[in-house]
């Protein structure tokens, strides 16, 4: 499997995933 | 009514240098490597990297270390609450934490990285490959988690609100 950071969209959908992995763990378990 | 001008200016300090390490950082990753890669292949890369990358590289780097320093000042008596993830902190304790990463991969990776890279420092070829692959990750790892790091810096401002956070 390709790194996402290497491409500029793979370290942006990157980015968008974990707001919104952070988003639900802040809401229901911290 | 007394007013709290220390932490007015640190709001606005911490905004205005951050717009410059995060602005650079965009910089660095959607302009600079691209630009490289065909100035390269062109024979005109050294234009780039002679007069460009080590401006941009000083102000990226104390802007980065302004911007956690105003932050710092902002949280002021709040710093630990934030950090430890205290109930009414989770954003912005997590969005500290985030900035605080990112501050430590410019100072501790991107940085010393970039300095063999340039030839600021000596290094053999194999070492500026591997320097390069460990200072591009880091800066790429730092625009991925500006998404996250912004969003919840950001949170006090809307998202209270609108959902709920």
């Amino acid at each position: 499997m390709k790194n996402p950071l290497d491409s500029i969209l793979g370290t942006i959908v990157a980015g968008v995933i974990l707001t919104v992995v952070f988003v639900y763990l802040l809401k229901n378990f911290i | 009514m007394e007013y709290d001008y220390f932490t007015a200016i640190m709001r606005f300090t911490h905004v205005v240098v951050g717009v410059a390490w995060i602005g650079l950082l965009y910089y660095f990753n959607f302009v600079q490597v691209p630009a490289l890669k065909n100035a390269n292949a062109d024979g005109t890369a050294s234009g780039i990297t002679k007069h460009v990358a080590p401006l941009a590289l000083l102000w990226f780097r104390w802007a980065a270390l302004a911007t956690w320093i105003a932050g710092a000042a902002l949280l002021g008596a709040n710093f630990v609450s934030a950090f430890s993830l205290d109930t009414g902190y989770e954003a912005i304790g997590l969005g500290s934490w985030l900035g605080t990463i990112m501050l430590f991969n410019v100072w501790v990776l991107i940085w010393p990285n970039q300095q063999k890279i340039l030839g600021m420092k000596p290094a053999s070829d194999s070492e500026k490959t591997a320097a390069r692959r460990i200072a591009f990750l880091a800066s790429r790892t730092n625009t991925m988690l500006s998404i996250p790091m912004l969003f919840l810096m950001t949170n006090g401002l809307s998202h209270k609100g609108l959902i709920g956070l």
